[in-house]
This record gives C-alpha cells, sequence and structure tokens, in this order.
C-alpha cells in the first residue's frame, strides 16, 4: 500500500477494492424498522418537500418570517442554539490535549464528531435561510469582504472551525479505511488543529452574542448589555459539556455494544469530572449574569411579566442545575448529572431564543411564532444529523476499539478492523 | 448665495441647461429646495475616484419640516414611480393606521394627531452618517456612498438579513416571497443624484417641505428657521446627533416621540456598538494560540510515561510526542 509501490495496475486494483468497501459500507446495518427511524423518515421526506416549496417561491411561502422579524426559529435555534451545544467540542479538546487530561480521552472521537456534524448540519442550516445562498461565496472570495461585520467573523470562523474539527477527526477516518500512514500523518496534525480550533470557538461562540450588539434598541434591556459576547462564550461551556453528558448517556444505550471495555469502565468518572466542571461554569455565568444585573440598575423591570421570565430562564434554568451539578457531584449520583444537564440544555434554549425571539421587539403585539415548517424542517436538520451521526459510529472505530496496529503498545486483541475488511476485499 | 454658486460652478457636472436654469430662477423656492449643493453631490458621486477628500466629499442630505408638509402624499407617488413599484392606495383609509416603509413602498407618509394639530411625516431611510446596516453587511452589499446615500448592491448580497436585524430605524425590507429576493430601501435616488438631478421626493414636493443639500448647510438652515420662529418649533434637529446623525434631518413643531420617531436611540454611532468586540478579534487570534500552546507543553512534563502507555491505547489524535 505505500505509494512507491503504486504502478497503474496496483493503483486501479486498489480504487476498485475501495469502491466495493465503501459501497457495503453504505448499506444499512441492523433493523429498518426502528421506532426512531418510523418517526423520523416520514419527517425528513416532509421536510424535503417544505425546502423544495421554500427554495421555488421565497421564504415567506414556509416560514412566519416578517419585516420585523427577520430572523426566526432557523436562525435562533438551528444556528444560535445548536453551536452552542456544540460547544462540547472545544471544551474535551481543550482538556485532552491542551491539559492533558487523559480521563476524558475516551470520549474525545465521539464529541468531536459530535461537534463537526453540529456544525456542518446547524451551521449549514444558515444556508436554508439565507435569502440568496448562491452567494454565500461572497465574503470567502471575491473582493467583497466585510470585515467591520461580526457576520463576516461568525461565517469565516465556521468554515475554518468545521475545517479544524474534520482534520481532528481524520484519524478516525483513516483507520475505518485502513490507511496506516494516513492515519499518523493526519494524527500528528491534531495539537495544532485543537489549538487552531479553541481560539476559533472562543471567538464565533462569543461572535454569536455579538451579532446582537447593534439590535441594542430592540432587545428588552434584561437581555441585552454590552456584555453579551462574553456571557455566550461562558454559556457554550456549559452548553457543549450538558450535551455530551447527556449524549454519553444516550450512547450507552444505543451503541453499547460497539463500545469498548474503556468506555463502560470510564464513563463514570468521566460524567462526574464534567459535572464538576459544569458546576464550575454556571456558576461563573450566574455571577456574571448578576453583576449585568445589578450594575444595570434592572430590578424594577423583574415586577412585570419579561421580568418574571428572565427569572424562569436564570433562577430555574441556571440557578438550580448549577446546585444540581454541585450535589450530584457530591453524592456521587449519575442520575442526578443528568437531571442537572437536562436543565441546563433548557435553560440554553431559553435564553438563546429568549435573545433572538422572545426578548427581539419585545414591545411589539404582533408576535412572531415559528410555523409548523419551520418547526419540521428545524426537526429534518436534526434527524439528518443523527442519522449521519449514526451511520458513522457504526462504522467507524468512534465508540469502539481502534484497529490493531493502531497501537503497537498496546495488549494484544483481536484485530477486527476493517484494515482486514479492505485486505478480503 | 455666492458659495452656493460656486459649488455648482466648481463641480460642473451639473447639465448646463439645468444649471442655466437654476441660476435664472433663483427664486427662494429654488433655493431652498437646491440649497446649492444638489450638483456638488452629483459631482462628487461621478469623480469620486478623482477628488481628494475636501469639502466637497461632504455628505448630502434632505431637510423635512413637517410643519410644511400638507400630506398630499406626491412623494409616495413619484418615488413608486422613479423606482418603478406598484402606484401607493391613494385613499384615505391607509393614513389612518402609522405606516413603515415596505419592499413595495420606499417613502410613507403617517399622520399624527397633535396639540400642534394634524402632522404629516414622511418615513424613508435616514442614510446615516456610520450606518449599522452596512457595517452589519458581510458582503459590503449595504454600502455607505462618500456622497450620503446608503445603497444596496445587488451583486454581493446572499439576504442574511443582517442588516435588518441591526438597522435602528427598521428600514431594510426583504422580498419574502420571491425566490430571488432582493434588499429594498430608499437610496436617495442616488442614480438621479448621478444622473446630476435630485432625489424624486425632493423635486416633486409642492409643499417645499423637503430640501435638498449638504447636510452642514441643511443644519445651518433647520437652524435658522428654529431661531426665525422659534415658538414655532421644538427646538431639535431629528438626525443631527441620533445615532451619530443622519442625512435625513427633521423639523417639527411637537415632541419627535410623538411622531413616531424614537427617542431613546441615544447619539453612539451603531457600528461602535460591535467595535470594542472586533478589536479584541485579532487580539484572541494572535496570543490565544500562543497561550494554549504555551500550556500545552507545561502539562506534557507532568506526564507519567508508564502510567500514560497503559490508559491511552491510541497513537491516534494524540500528539505524536509519544511516537
Amino acid at each position: 500500500m505505500a505509494v512507491s509501490t503504486l504502478t497503474p495496475g496496483t493503483a486501479l486494483r486498489e480504487a476498485g477494492g475501495f469502491l466495493r468497501f465503501f459501497l457495503r459500507e453504505l448499506k444499512p446495518k441492523g433493523k429498518l424498522l426502528t421506532p426512531f427511524n418510523l418517526l423520523s423518515a416520514p419527517i425528513m421526506l416532509l421536510g424535503v418537500v417544505l425546502l423544495v416549496i421554500r427554495f421555488a417561491r421565497g421564504l415567506g411561502a414556509i416560514t412566519n418570517l416578517s419585516q420585523d422579524y427577520p430572523w426566526g426559529l432557523w436562525v435562533g435555534f438551528d444556528v444560535i442554539t445548536g453551536v452552542a451545544f456544540a460547544g462540547g467540542a472545544y471544551v474535551v479538546t481543550f482538556m485532552v490535549y491542551v491539559l492533558r487530561q487523559e480521563k476524558y480521552h475516551p470520549i474525545v472521537r465521539i464529541t468531536v464528531l459530535n461537534g463537526l456534524l453540529a456544525y456542518v448540519f446547524y451551521a449549514g442550516a444558515l444556508l436554508l435561510d439565507l435569502g440568496r445562498p448562491w452567494k454565500v461565496v461572497n465574503p470567502i472570495i471575491g473582493n467583497s469582504f466585510g470585515v467591520s461585520s461580526v457576520m463576516f467573523l461568525v461565517a469565516w470562523h465556521f468554515l475554518l472551525y468545521m475545517l479544524a474539527e474534520f482534520i481532528e477527526f481524520s484519524p478516525t477516518v483513516a483507520e475505518w479505511v485502513g490507511r496506516r500512514r494516513a492515519a499518523r500523518v493526519l494524527g500528528s496534525l491534531t495539537l495544532g488543529a485543537t489549538i487552531f480550533g479553541i481560539t476559533l470557538s472562543t471567538l464565533h461562540q462569543s461572535g454569536l452574542g455579538a451579532l446582537f450588539l447593534m439590535a441594542k434598541s430592540k432587545i428588552h434591556p434584561l437581555w441585552y448589555s454590552e456584555f453579551i459576547p462574553i456571557l455566550f462564550l461562558v454559556s457554550s461551556v456549559f452548553a457543549g459539556l450538558s450535551m455530551v453528558i447527556l449524549e454519553g448517556t444516550i450512547s450507552r444505550k444505543v451503541f453499547g455494544a460497539r463500545m469498548s471495555p474503556v468506555h463502560h469502565t470510564s464513563h463514570r468518572g468521566i460524567v462526574l469530572g464534567l459535572s464538576r466542571v459544569c458546576a464550575g461554569t454556571l456558576f461563573v455565568y450566574l455571577f456574571l449574569k448578576a453583576l449585568v444585573f445589578i450594575h444595570g440598575q434592572q430590578v424594577p423591570l423583574l415586577a412585570t411579566p419579561l421580568g418574571l421570565w428572565f427569572l424562569v430562564e436564570v433562577a430555574g434554568f441556571v440557578l438550580v442545575p448549577c446546585v444540581l451539578f454541585a450535589l450530584a457531584v457530591r453524592r456521587e449520583s449519575l442520575a442526578l448529572c443528568r437531571v442537572a444537564a437536562a436543565m441546563t440544555l433548557v435553560g440554553i434554549v431559553l435564553n438563546r431564543l429568549n435573545v433572538s425571539i422572545v426578548a427581539f421587539r419585545w414591545y411589539d403585539p404582533v408576535r412572531y411564532v415559528p410555523s409548523w415548517g419551520e418547526v419540521v424542517v428545524t426537526l429534518t436538520v436534526i434527524f439528518a444529523e443523527i442519522w449521519v451521526l449514526r451511520w458513522v459510529v457504526e462504522r467507524m472505530p468512534v465508540l469502539s476499539e481502534a484497529p490493531g496496529w493502531v497501537s503497537v503498545v498496546r495488549a494484544p486483541v483481536p484485530a477486527t478492523g476493517h484494515a482486514e475488511l479492505l485486505k478480503e476485499a | 448665495m455666492a458659495s452656493e454658486n460656486d459649488a455648482i460652478a466648481v463641480t460642473g457636472a451639473v447639465p448646463a441647461g439645468q444649471a442655466e436654469s437654476e441660476r435664472a430662477g433663483m427664486d427662494r423656492r429654488g433655493f431652498l429646495k437646491t440649497l446649492g449643493a444638489a450638483g456638488a453631490c452629483a459631482l462628487t458621486a461621478g469623480h469620486a475616484a478623482a477628488a481628494p477628500a475636501g469639502p466637497d466629499e461632504e455628505p448630502c442630505g434632505v431637510l423635512v419640516d413637517t410643519t410644511r408638509c400638507a400630506g398630499c402624499r406626491t412623494c409616495e407617488r413619484v418615488c413608486a414611480e422613479a423606482h418603478g413599484l406598484p402606484a401607493p392606495d391613494e385613499s384615505d383609509d391607509v393614513m389612518k393606521v402609522v405606516r413603515s416603509p415596505s419592499e413595495r413602498a420606499l417613502t410613507v407618509v403617517n399622520r399624527y394627531e397633535t396639540r400642534a394639530g394634524e402632522v404629516f411625516v414622511k418615513r424613508q431611510c435616514m442614510h446615516c452618517l456610520l450606518p449599522a446596516c452596512a457595517s452589519a453587511c458581510l458582503t459590503r452589499a449595504m454600502f455607505k456612498t462618500p456622497e450620503g446615500p446608503v445603497v444596496w448592491r445587488e451583486k454581493k448580497c446572499m439576504g442574511c438579513r443582517f442588516c435588518m436585524v441591526s438597522c435602528p430605524f427598521e428600514v431594510p425590507r426583504f422580498e419574502y416571497h420571491s425566490p430571488v429576493p432582493r434588499i429594498v430601501k430608499c437610496s436617495l435616488c442616488w442614480d438621479r443624484l448621478k444622473a446630476g438631478q435630485r432625489p424624486a421626493c425632493v423635486e416633486n414636493c409642492p409643499a417645499e417641505a423637503l430640501v435638498f443639500g449638504k447636510r452642514s448647510q441643511l443644519l445651518e438652515e433647520a437652524q435658522r428657521r428654529i431661531q426665525g420662529s422659534p415658538e414655532t418649533y421644538v427646538h431639535q434637529i431629528y438626525g443631527e446627533r441620533e445615532v451619530g446623525g443622519t442625512s435625513y434631518l427633521y423639523l417639527a413643531a411637537v415632541p419627535f416621540d410623538q411622531l413616531g420617531f424614537r427617542a431613546d436611540l441615544g447619539d453612539t454611532a451603531y457600528p461602535l456598538l460591535t467595535r470594542e468586540f472586533l478589536y479584541g478579534v485579532p487580539v484572541v487570534l494572535t496570543l490565544l494560540p500562543a497561550l494554549l500552546l504555551a500550556i500545552s507543553n507545561a502539562t506534557k512534563e507532568n506526564q507519567d510515561p508508564s502510567h500514560h502507555e497503559a490508559t491511552h491505547g491510541r497513537l491516534d489524535a494524540h500528539t505524536g510526542n509519544r511516537a
């Protein structure tokens, strides 16, 4: 397989072999008629039909967007909330590759895969929302660099971060197709990609908040502050980690059979460790929220309907999960960790939708409510991501053991990797 | 007066006939409507590249004196004609609600009942000096011309609608029911300015409520009117300082918040709201990687190799320091 021995004949044979391997891998594994498939497939079909209508007749055909509410569910949830949920990748790679907390190594691959797919699908959902998506390359190429725009920064960072995430994930792909040399070379790029990725994440997680800085006159004062970027950044840490905790729990149920022993044994320690980080960052976030609140002299605003809604968000879904995480760590209760993580995620959804939709033009008697079409398309994006995630996890060594050749020092295990499959083919 | 004529003479871009007729018939009305600057603005449009930045580069604008507006809505009609938009509904019914400019009407006149009686207010893009929309635009489709108008450029726009989110006056409109949508808003008749003409609405206003000219001269004229009849006007020129200043300026007999203007926008130019964040970007982009690399190197030493090999079964996503 070395490059030097490549002749046209062997190259052709190899290409044919890879094609057969890939086509075989493309086939579904496991049962087709699962409850999840039965639920998601019709919704995705409907979503595709709706998207055809949307591109044929304009955004107004299936959305409730208006001149007063130019951004709705697709931006507020798919992009802004989805990217916060994907924050786990930069936090976990920071802990493993920069702080070298080896304890968290088993979840790196699944977390990076989740992050990569989340960006591809949720940031990709921005394309559905763009009025003129065929111009999307304008800020990337050409002479149209709007460098004074926060959106310019966010667009570039999405693109570069997807690249960084792909590099971080690429050794797994190389192992899957059985390329030893490629796996080694790509693996050596990981630290660089990680550092680059963390830097990009810092800037675009806060950048998503900075998008709303110029909506100063439209956002309710309880949600608007010049510190939105910092609040968005800090909250992306516990949003991402809570997602990792919940996702790990679901993975153990769904992919339990494929999981390597190290995954099963390390799960408990990882969840408790991440919960401790969540409790800490939630506290920091609460502290920042309190500073902004007190400094803005916003106490009188609490006695309004939106003030109560603000309290629901901050007390109910930041303070309570913060306490729950702390308790869970103390009692070493995984169940409580999961409850706290779920509540944290609800709190993030509330916060992002509050900033982008509920508190946006809060004085307007005519409110934006997403149409059913917007909801179906959002579900389509989520389901499509899960389908691809499942396809990858079922095939590549994400949760399962890497092929035997990967580590020479490791204790011998039966080589069940796909390298052998490739050789057979 | 002389200075105005100088401006026309110096610029020389105005079609000779038009300049001549304006000079000949320079009665008060003509003077006010032109304020000598139409030619100057139009000229800088044509010669922007050649002319050095100077007083001539000063943006032009429109002064709206709401005490003169009779609510005839001629501006709505001629605006629609000039931009190929459907003719506005001429009936009085549409005046019963407060309207905003829309993707089918770049300017609208609203009626307000105030203690000074009925007041009519023409609304359209304010053409900010430092526009939020242009600073929000990642493709520079929304563009502030040196001559004053804020224009939208179809070839560049990708339809993200960030300009709509950012505009404090909620002016840019989007064609939601088109597969090839555009952002629609008043361009201060940019094409007419380049041809040496005044905006269609100003050109056709029968009540002399609209004056076109250089912004500084419009401000002087507005001050003059306030000082000339201080009991008529509130002593404020809306747009002089709001959001850092706008090219459209308004005079009124009642406080502006009674005429549908927001009084809470502040004097800070909107692009400044994101400036600190954007200044931080290159700092983070250069310092954070160095810091992370330093931490990574510092933690490397602490690793006990034997422990490491036992728990860490993969060479993959590792940094290669072990290979």
